[in-house]
């Protein structure tokens, strides 16, 4: 029985960078091996969702949302357009950050497709976190001195959001490895646009809970944040802002790591994923001398839609 | 033909090691049975039977009949697939009638007959591609043969061992040396070169015309083709096929309309029951064939098809797509709103200039016209001097204010 592996993102009509980290972890995926095929679909790019289930052969389908929380996209847009007739958002049996997966038979295909939570709330997203501050940091070993923040929209488009960020937070805070960690928000209280005044150690790794780069996480998080005055001039990792110095790290969904996520869902799910998990978390460490430096302005162009990893209502 | 592919043949006459569930040897008018008295060979053109393993050889030594068979039913195989069917096309080999002999594969008797029969009305099987028998599909493979695919041309041609080869590029680039074209072997990077236009603009819809040269996949098999394509169209080849086999599910304007929801819900309302111009508008502006190689099938509803061209393409257009979609909300809240008269004086030659402007935006032609050549309508100094003469400081035609004063 062969199974194949599908990752359904946003993607952009103006943002070629939106649909980059899907692709990324789609390749690092099928390079393990563990599925006969790897395939990707978009609600703003081609193939479409409603038909990336043709693309793929295999009877056994698991279908991986690379979004960051429950909401408008996993519960109603994707099993639509995926024509999962059966879909009810019940079968995810979901407190807002629960959801794991509902099987159905494709409306379209045929094919038994196995519906996966998204990415955003599996436990293991909070392992990417703490990789990306690695990354930024260029340095494994980062914690003790160092302050995290976690930053999402907020609440304003939807609840899960806001709980997806605190589940995350609160793990990291878990590990006890960092000096601090904060969830901040884009529309709320506590917002990221203060973010200095939130920690008390002087070095800050600021991860947003994005799935992809677009116009919040290079435009207005920068910004809000007085790493710049102007988004196209780009802005140094770390920058200083009142006294502190400010670890920018860009949208989690970027980290190479991301694919392991959609890998634990996918098991969790059923597929046999044989050792693949383990063999993307090696594959995907942070070597000493490899970040850091100068962030290249933001591209041109104020992207329409680049906020992919949110509940956004388009 | 090698020790070992003629040990297919002879496995497979014998219904034994058959890689999959098809026995014998009965595909595209090549018959090989193996009996008491010996092997039976057959084709279109001879019928010889009893024969030793020898003679047999002798017979299927450089048969076309036989390099085809090896390569679709040892190599190949994947019956009822798209990817196979796309294969078939590439060399005029008939579509549905493979698949039809592929249905009933276990009846051998009545299997000759159909894939003869659909070597000579194969037109029906793929309208724009013509069929040809499999000697002549053989002796053309040896020149390769040139299919086209949106804005991919692809040549099969005959390996060594009688198994195909193919080249991707671009069809603008027919005649280029392969020196001045980059080579690629992974399909995944059809993904980079499509991404953006010859002048380095995001490419949002993959179909758009507006595909880049400069590159060559010059040595797939038949997976890499399939695999190719798929990468610069996504889901055109598993259309296609649909459609080949009578299958294709078209989600006209109003049931694609009608399932939109959030921020798109509200294209709906452009449906006012006041006829469906405006959709003809919206095909013509977005999906005729200068702008999309897909052939629009898709009508304003099962019942009422537009009344524009759907277009030439190779492949079929099922529903409209996201950019349609998302252009159609920007025209709704545009279209709801009320005409009003303004008036101004244009000279009859300012009037023609205004519509060779846009004309010239909507067809692409910025670009083309040369800086000094003031006798094109669209040119830039001649706007720039309509712009100084009519507009005032606010930017208004005529200096007509666009919100007018009640009364
Ligand atoms: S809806 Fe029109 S523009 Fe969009 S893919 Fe179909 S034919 Fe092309």
């Amino acid at each position: 029985m062969s199974q194949a592996l599908v990752l359904v993102a946003h993607g952009s009509h103006l943002n070629p960078d939106s649909s980059t980290p899907t692709y990324e972890h789609a390749d690092t995926i099928r390079d393990t091996g563990a599925f006969d095929e790897v395939a990707t679909g978009f609600w703003k790019e081609e193939p479409s969702l409603r038909e990336v289930l043709r693309t793929v052969e295999s009877d056994e389908v698991y279908v991986v949302p690379l979004f960051i929380s429950e909401g408008y996209f996993t519960e109603q847009v994707i099993p639509r357009e995926l024509r999962l007739d059966e879909w009810d958002v019940a079968d995810w049996d979901s407190d807002g950050i629960s959801a794991d997966v509902a099987t159905y038979t494709a409306e379209d295909t045929g094919q038994t497709v196995h519906y996966c939570g998204p990415v955003g709330t599996h436990r293991t997203m909070t392992d990417v976190i703490v990789r990306r501050a690695e990354t930024v940091t260029d340095d494994p070993a980062v914690g003790e001195g160092f302050g995290v923040a976690v930053v999402g929209h907020g609440t304003e488009r939807n609840e899960n959001s806001a709980k997806a960020i605190q589940y995350h937070a609160d793990r990291v805070r878990d590990t006890g490895r960092f000096s601090e960690v904060r969830d901040l928000y884009m529309d709320e209280d506590p917002e990221v646009d203060d973010v200095t005044d939130f920690f008390e150690v002087t070095d800050v790794v600021v991860v947003p809970l994005f799935v992809a780069d677009g116009y919040h996480t290079k435009e207005d998080i920068p910004e809000d944040m007085g790493l710049t005055d102007d988004y196209r001039t780009g802005y140094d990792v770390p920058e200083t802002v009142d006294g502190h110095q400010i670890w920018y790290a860009g949208a989690v969904g970027t980290e190479p790591l991301l694919a392991d996520v959609a890998l634990e869902r996918a098991a969790d799910a059923g597929a046999d994923v044989g050792s693949a998990v383990a063999d993307v978390r090696e594959a995907t460490q942070v070597a000493a001398g490899d970040a850091g430096g100068d962030h290249a302005p933001a591209s041109e162009g104020r992207a329409d839609d680049g906020r992919a990893g949110t509940e956004a209502d388009d | 033909m090698d020790d070992r592919q003629f040990d297919a043949l002879v496995a497979a006459a014998s219904d034994a090691a058959v890689p999959d569930d098809r026995p014998g040897v009965d595909f595209d008018g090549l018959r090989v049975d193996q009996t008491d008295d010996g092997f039976a060979f057959e084709t279109p053109e001879t019928t010889a039977t009893g024969l030793s393993r020898g003679e047999l050889r002798d017979r299927a030594d450089d048969s076309p009949y036989v390099r085809n068979w090896f390569f679709w039913e040892w190599t190949v195989r994947s019956h009822d697939s798209p990817r196979r069917a796309f294969c078939r096309r590439a060399e005029g080999a008939p579509i549905v009638a493979d698949a039809a002999d592929d249905a009933d594969g276990s009846d051998g008797d009545a299997d000759a007959g159909d894939a003869d029969a659909g070597d000579t009305d194969g037109s029906d099987a793929d309208s724009d591609t013509e069929s040809h028998s499999v000697p002549e599909r053989d002796a053309a493979l040896r020149e390769g043969m040139v299919t086209e695919w949106g804005q991919l041309r692809i040549e099969a041609t005959l390996a060594a061992d009688g198994t195909r080869r193919y080249e991707v590029r671009h069809v603008d680039e027919a005649d280029a040396d392969p020196a001045t074209l980059t080579d690629h072997d992974d399909p995944l990077d059809a993904r980079e070169i499509a991404e953006r236009d010859a002048r380095d603009r995001y490419r949002p819809l993959k179909t758009a015309p507006t595909l880049a040269g400069g590159w060559r996949f010059p040595d797939l098999d038949w997976q890499g083709l399939a695999r190719t394509v798929e990468t610069f169209y996504p889901a055109t080849v598993a259309n296609w096929y649909r459609e080949q086999t009578g299958e294709l599910d078209v989600d006209h304007w109003r049931d694609t309309v009608g399932r939109q929801s959030g921020i798109y819900g509200v294209v709906k309302t452009w449906d006012r029951g006041e006829g469906y111009d405006h959709v003809n508008w919206v095909a013509e502006a977005c999906c005729d064939d200068s702008q999309c190689v897909k052939r629009r099938e898709w009508q304003y509803d099962d019942e009422t098809d537009l009344d524009v061209d759907g277009g030439d393409g190779a492949f079929p257009c099922r529903e409209p797509c996201s950019v349609v979609v998302a252009a159609a909300r920007k025209w709704t809240r545009l279209e709801s709103e009320q005409p009003e008269t303004y008036e101004f004086e244009l000279t009859p030659s300012e009037k023609e200039q205004l519509e060779a402007t846009l004309d010239a935006v909507a067809d692409g032609r910025v670009d083309e016209i040369r800086e000094a050549d003031v006798k094109d309508d669209a040119n830039r100094y001649r706007a720039r001097f309509l712009r100084a003469k009519l507009f005032d400081d606010d930017g208004n035609l005529g200096g007509v204010p666009t919100d007018q004063p009640e009364g």
